[in-house]
Parts: C-alpha cells; structure tokens; sequence
C-alpha cells in the first residue's frame, strides 16, 4: 500500500489556484464580438514576425559567443561571460526606451554630437532590442552543450586534415543544435510576452494591443486576444517540450589560444553588442541626470516597489516549499509543478487582464495591493519553486530517513533538517522573485491600486508624457536591481552556468 | 527479541522478498549477505520501516507490524547506520551524535570510545570516510535502540581500512550489547564478523546458520558457491563415506542425498603434485597469492577443480599432477543433477 505524500494536498490545491487565471480568460472571452479578423491578422502577422526575426538574431549573436566563451582562452575570462550574460537581467523596456530616445532625428546623440542617426522604431526597432536582449539565452544554453563535448573528437578531425572552422562546423555545431534550439526557443518565448518594446517601438504586437483594449474598456476583447497569445505560447512551449537536451560522456573541453590580432577581433566584434545593451543606456541615464536631476521622482515610488515585491517574495516563498517537496516526493507531485510553472509562459499583460476581472467581480480585491502581489506570486512562483526543488533535490534521501530512524517524527525531521538544508535555496528564490516583481511591468500597469506608483510604472509614465529626462532615477535604480539579481544568478544556485573552471562542476 | 515472519516486500508487481523469516537472539550479530539485487537492503528498509511490506509480520518487545498496521520508524527503536553515512551535513559531529538526546552523557561516552573526542565540533564534509563511518556508528548507537541495522557499512571505503574498521565495528555492537543485522556483499566479512550468517539469494533465505556451519555444510549449491571457492566432484555414497576418482572422505548429505552424489571440495581440501605417472589432471591455469598458490586443474574426467597449496610447490599451466582428496572432516555431498558440472 501506498501514502499519499504529505506535501501533495497543498502542492495541490496551489497548482488549482495557477490555473484559475487562464480559467478566467475562457470565462471573458465568451463575451468577445470578434473570434478574428482583419485586424488579428496584422497583429499575428507583427508578432510571429518580431518572434521568429529575435530568433535568427539571437542565434546569429548568441551561437558565436558561445563558441567565444566556451573555448577561447583569454585573460577575465569569467569577466567575459558575466558581461555578455549581463543582458538577460536588464528589463528590455528599459533598452527600448534609451534607444528609442537616442537615436533617430532630435534624439540624444544627435543633440549632444551632431551626428544624425536613423531612427529606432518598428518592427526593426522592436526586432534590435529583443535581439540584444534575448542572445544570452541561446549563448548559455549554447555554451553548456558546448561545455559537455569532449575535445577529442574536434582534435580527430583536425588531424583527418579538417581546418579548424569546418571542424567547428561539421562536428561541434551539429551535436549542439538541441541547444541552440533550446535557447531559440526561450528567446520565443520571451519576445512573445514582452511589452516595453513592442509598445515604446510602436509595433503593435498582441501584448501591445491588449494594452490599448484594456484601456478602451474592450476587456472580453483583451481576453480574446490574450487566448490567442496564449495558444502561441503554449505552441512554443510544445515545442521546447520536445527538445530533447542529448547527454555525451563528458571529457576534456577543446581549448582555443588565439594570437593578439585575433583576440584583439573579437573583442572589437563583440564590443557593439555589450555597448549597445548596456553602455548606451547608462550613458543615457546619466546624461538625463545630469541635466534634469531628481525632479519629479519621490522616494515613495521605490519604496512601493519594495514594498509589493517583499510581499510577493515572501509569499511565493512559502507556497513554493510545498510545490517542490511534491515535486521531489512523486510523480504526480511534478505534474502538480509543472501546472504551477503556467505562470511563467502567460505574459504579464495576459495575467494582468485575468486579474483584473477577478478584482471586478470580486470587490474585496479591487483595486488592492493584494491582487498585485497575487499577479507576481502567479508569475513568478516557479522561481521560488526551481531554487527550493534543486536544493531539496541535493538531499540525500537517507538523511531523512536517518533523522526518522533516530526517533524524530516526520514534522521534527522536516523542520530540523530538510528546513536548514533547503533554506540556501529558500532565500535564493526569495530573491529571484523579489527582483522580478520590481522591475515588472504590464501587470504592475493594470493592477497597481490608484496612486500606486512604482519605479516601472512612473518609468512608462514618463515615457507617455515625454519627460524622458524624468526616467532617469527610477531608470538608474532598474537597471541596479538587474545588476543585483545577476550577481545572484552568479553566486547562487545557478553558478554552474557561469563556471569557467576546468573541472566542471554539476 | 527482534521477530520476523513470512515478511515479503514488492516494488510494484515485482518480488523483491519473499516469505523471510528471522528470530534474532539477544546481542546476536546477524550476518545478511548475497549477491546484488537479492533483497538484502529491502530486508533492513522494511525492518527500519522506511519501506511498505506487502505480507507478513515483524515483531519487537512492545511493537508488531503488519502491511495494515503501520508502525512509523521513529517508534520502532530501532536504529540504522547508512551505506553512504548520512551524518546531517549542516551539524556538527557532536550535534549529530546527540541528535534527539536530551541527556548528552551517551553521546559523550560513544564519541570517547570510538576516539572523536578532537572532531567534536568539525562538520561531516571535513571528515575522512573511516571518521564519518565512526560518527554514524557513535550517533546509533548513542541513541540507545533495541537493535541495530547495518546497510553495508563498508562498501564506501578503501580496503584497508575495512579489514580494521570491520572489528572495531563488531567490538562496539559487543560493548554496547545490541543485537545487529549487518548487510554485506562480502562473504569474507560475513563469515569473519558474525554470529550467524544468512544467504539470501533472489529474495529468498537460502540458509541461515553459523559462519562455519554455512561455509561447511552449505544448504545449496549456490551457498557453497557464493561463500567461497567450491568444485563438485562426482562420486558414489555409501554408509556415510564418499568415493571419488581423487580418493575417499566422511559425508555429509544435504537434503537425504545418496548413491550417485557430487561431492563439495573447497581448493585446500585437495592435495597436488607434479608426477610422471598415475596423473589424474592437467594444470589450466595457475594464480600466485603471495603465500599460497591457486591452481585450476581439469581433471581426465572432465571435472574442472580449483587447489591451493603452498607456494613453494611450483607447476606450470599444461603440466600433469596427481590430485588427492586430502581433508579428514566430512565433506557436503549433494544429489547428483543433470546440469551438476
């Protein structure tokens, strides 16, 4: 006979409340007028076109700097791939809003240098911040699969008398291609939730349609659109379901050392993807500061995106401790996970929708912080839940067993050891979440009570009024957060990723 | 003490247990010991109550368990040192000795005895394997339990520490004067450490019986097998001595053999020597063992038999030698099977 686990009735009906978002959005749409038209089509048409263009660009940029990282010795190494890395942490809409201002007529190069520059707007526009956005996904999973080849079989090849490149070519990036194509479809999967960019760029894509519905008061319409959104996500996500990572034996890794001519190259090529990403925006920052300082930002701003991310931290936490020991206890358990990871493929925009008509029917939760923090613990609840399940995965299953052998109850043996040993990744999830909450923005949009400012909001407000000078502090303060979170990406759990030891650790 | 019967365990539709039985004497060290896969750990994770039981009955002073009477670990008194330890890695030495005692004495006597007084406050990860096998052995044991189980103590650590932990293991069960089950897959740590030992094979109880007893007079053939060296030569029974081709010796039938029988001989019951004439073998191959020396022979029957002698004696492999059975204590003679060479 078999137990139900412990943790399963809570895992469970936390995965039930992860579903009731997408519920809803069935039960809105039913009021819809249109199922498609024209219009869709030109939405659909905007939106594939911005996913599957990011794609080839983040592979494009993403696929040699995996190379580049993976194999080619230089001096800071680790430097290197934090700085190329460094990307993934930034808030895109705050790369589409400083470029968006820097360039094209009367933007800030021009004003400051005199140097006429296109304008960065559109689909193009859209397609450039996503992609400098987006390539550290494609390079980390690239530069993993890399990492697990063994050097011997590009060594044979050369020696078969192949050049270095076509053994790159023939016999590395075909047994990487699942990580490429893992990485691809994150970067998917990414584009087609964002809002900044598509909507400071103007391309109306659907995250930015359901912005302008939801304000037109047309919500079973946003719901509509929201469906359809979702169908592609989930559609993605089938897709990345599929991918099946291939495993080898690992063994030495292949060492390249270039002469100076050619370290020098490379440097010089990577240099404009690093400048654009993240130099330009400082640089922009800071000249906004210069000129306009502090006016208009009040510190209650920052301390309510303090405030509404410590709570949802907190809270997703603590549901996430029952989620991952389900997770880790049976199968059913990680199916009870996997539903609750539903929150990360619904866009913001999408979640947002959902709960704002959960706050209409329900009063209580109308216009409340608590409907906000209920959006970011619904979002962001599988970070809190990886971080706790890969440390509760580290535990030997004996040490439980030891504690129960020696007397101790199931409860005293969860709170003295399980608790302790897992409490690394409690914290570590604690502040994934906290610094995805501060610096979300679509949801935070539809869901912030009355005058609940927050630096993400106050940084859109600005931009629609067009007291660009204005986005400077809380700009400044974002991009701090994005440096925090990854420097915990880099001390925590997910270190491995970033390892340039020679023995690679698992 | 410690009442086992008819106990069987299942993973799913599979058998990994079946129909165990055990009564374990007051400071008995019982020896488990088989081949991979036999059951052996289930047997301990069933008794521990870390694994459900699907038939059958285990029964310590006040407590009884049965597949629909339930008795959680921690009040079954019973205590268990792991294959890979597990000491809890965020606790000191001294704080994993005395996990649940109120009353520390124990865990000061125990850390004295098996001399970590200096690793007190060191965390496990510091620790050298024979040290963590020490302070699993001390937390046990200074938690006072009924009986102790005991999941291949050994096969984490390097063979020379083995040899000694294994004694220093057995004389810490004898002080403390708690009964044990042991499991291993190391037939010489079975038959060395234990009061008795139990071969199990395929989820069955083959034999259970003293060290000497299953070495001597192996209930199967696969008992005499598994626990060292065994050739089988044909040969006939009568009033209670065997012939063979090699010469003559007491019996001892397992399960009522007689007349056609095969005979069980262990390599030093056998004696060899090189000769020109009446040969009986020739040698296939020769294994030197420092003080001794192991020769396989294949007899003119057909018959291949394994001989150990002492080094001096030197035959190369394709040389003719004359074997003789040479042993004076009875020999296990089995009934003659089909498939018996």
């Amino acid at each position: 006979m078999k137990r139900w686990p412990r943790f399963y009735p809570f895992a469970l009906i936390i995965a039930l409340l992860a579903l009731v978002p997408v519920g809803v959005l069935f039960v809105l749409a039913w009021d819809a007028a249109e199922l498609f038209d024209a219009r869709n089509l030109e939405v659909l048409t905007n939106t594939l076109l911005l996913m599957v263009l990011t794609v080839i660009g983040a592979t494009l940029i993403g696929v040699p700097l995996a190379l580049f990282t993976a194999y080619v010795q230089l001096p800071a190494r680790r430097l290197w791939l934090i700085v190329l890395a460094a990307p993934l942490a930034m808030p895109s809409y705050i790369g589409a809003f400083t470029l968006y201002a820097a360039f094209g007529p009367g933007g800030e190069i021009e004003a400051l240098l005199g140097i006429p520059t296109p304008s960065v707007h559109g689909l193009m526009g859209a397609t450039l911040v996503m992609t400098l956005y987006t390539y550290p996904f494609v390079l980390l999973t690239t530069r993993a699969s890399l990492l697990s080849l063994d050097a011997g079989m590009v060594n044979a090849a050369r020696t078969l008398g192949l050049s270095l490149t076509m053994s790159l070519w023939r016999v590395v990036l075909p047994r990487v291609v699942t990580g490429i194509a893992a990485g691809g479809l994150l970067a998917a999967l990414y584009t087609l939730s964002d809002f900044g960019t598509p909507a400071i760029m103007r391309l109306d894509t659907f995250t930015r349609v359901i912005y302008v519905e939801y304000n037109a008061f047309g919500l079973s319409q946003a719901a509509m659109l929201s469906l359809q959104l979702l169908t592609i996500v989930g559609l993605v996500l089938f897709l990345e379901s599929r991918v099946k990572a291939t495993s080898e034996r690992p063994g030495r890794r292949l060492t390249l050392w270039p002469s100076h001519w050619q370290a020098g190259a490379m440097l010089a090529a990577i240099a404009p993807i690093t400048v654009l990403a993240i130099v330009l925006p400082l640089l922009i920052f800071t000249v906004w500061l210069l000129r306009d300082g502090a006016s208009g930002f009040e510190l209650s701003y920052a301390w309510n995106s303090v405030y509404a991310s410590l709570l949802a931290a907190i809270a997703a936490v603590i549901l996430a401790v029952p989620v991952a020991h389900a997770a880790v206890s049976g199968r059913a358990g990680r199916v009870m996970e996997r539903v609750t990871y539903l929150g990360f493929g619904v866009p913001g925009i999408v979640m947002g929708t959902a709960l704002v008509y959960i706050g209409l029917q329900l009063p209580l939760l109308y216009q409340t912080l608590a409907l906000l923090v209920i959006a970011y613990v619904l979002r962001f609840l599988p970070l809190a839940v990886g971080s706790v399940r890969a440390t509760a995965e580290g535990l030997d299953s004996s040490l439980m067993q030891a504690a129960r052998v020696l007397g101790a109850s199931p409860r005293e043996a969860f709170m003295r050891i399980t608790l302790p040993l897992t409490l690394r990744g409690m914290i570590a999830g604690g502040a994934l979440v906290f610094l995805e909450s501060m610096r979300e923005l679509p949801a935070t949009l539809l869901l912030g009570p009355n005058d609940f400012e927050t630096l993400a909001t106050y940084l859109w407000r600005v931009y629609e009024a067009g007291y660009f000078g204005r986005a400077a502090i809380p700009g400044l303060l974002l991009v701090l957060m994005s440096g925090l979170g990854l420097a915990l990406m880099l001390s925590g759990e997910r270190r491995g990723v970033f390892d340039t030891s020679e023995d690679h650790r698992h | 003490m410690l009442n086992v019967s008819h106990l069987s365990v299942s993973y799913g539709t599979t058998r990994v247990v079946n129909d165990f039985n055990l009564a374990l004497a007051k400071n008995e060290v019982l020896m488990l010991v088989g081949p991979t896969g036999c059951g052996k750990s289930t047997i301990l994770q069933a008794l521990a109550g870390l694994l459900p039981i699907c038939e059958g009955e285990i029964q310590l002073g006040a407590w009884r368990a049965t597949p629909s009477l339930i008795v959680p670990p921690e009040k079954r008194n019973v205590g268990m040192v792991f294959q890979d330890f597990a000491l809890f890695p965020h606790l000191t030495v001294e704080q994993n000795v005395a996990f649940r005692l109120t009353d520390k004495t124990p865990a000061d006597h125990w850390l004295a005895l098996l001399g970590l007084e200096q690793l007190r406050h060191a965390k496990p990860d510091t620790l050298s394997g024979g040290q963590k096998q020490r302070v699993a052995l001390a937390r046990t044991l200074a938690h006072e339990p009924a009986f102790i189980l005991l999941d291949e103590p050994l096969s984490n650590l390097d063979a020379a520490l083995k040899d000694s932990l294994r004694w220093e293991i057995r004389d810490a069960l004898k002080t403390a004067g708690v009964s044990a089950i042991w499991v291993t897959h190391d037939q010489e740590e079975a038959l060395s450490v234990g009061d008795r030992v139990g071969v199990l094979n395929g989820g069955q109880l083959e034999q259970l019986d003293t060290p000497e007893a299953c070495f001597c007079r192996p209930a199967s053939r696969f008992v005499a097998r598994f626990l060292g060296e065994a050739s089988f030569l044909p040969g006939q029974l009568e009033q209670g001595r065997v012939s063979t081709t090699l010469g003559a010796a007491p019996a001892a039938p397992v399960d009522g053999a007689s007349g056609e029988v095969d005979v069980l001989v262990r390599p030093d019951d056998l004696s060899l020597v090189r000769a020109d004439n009446d040969t009986n073998g020739t040698v296939s191959w020769a294994r030197y063992e420092g003080g001794t020396q192991l020769y396989a022979v294949n007899l003119d029957d057909g018959t291949p038999v394994k001989v150990r002698v002492s080094h001096e004696n030197r035959v190369e492999p394709g040389e003719r030698v004359r074997l003789a059975v040479i042993t004076t204590h009875p020999l296990a003679v089995f009934a003659r099977t089909q498939s018996s060479v």
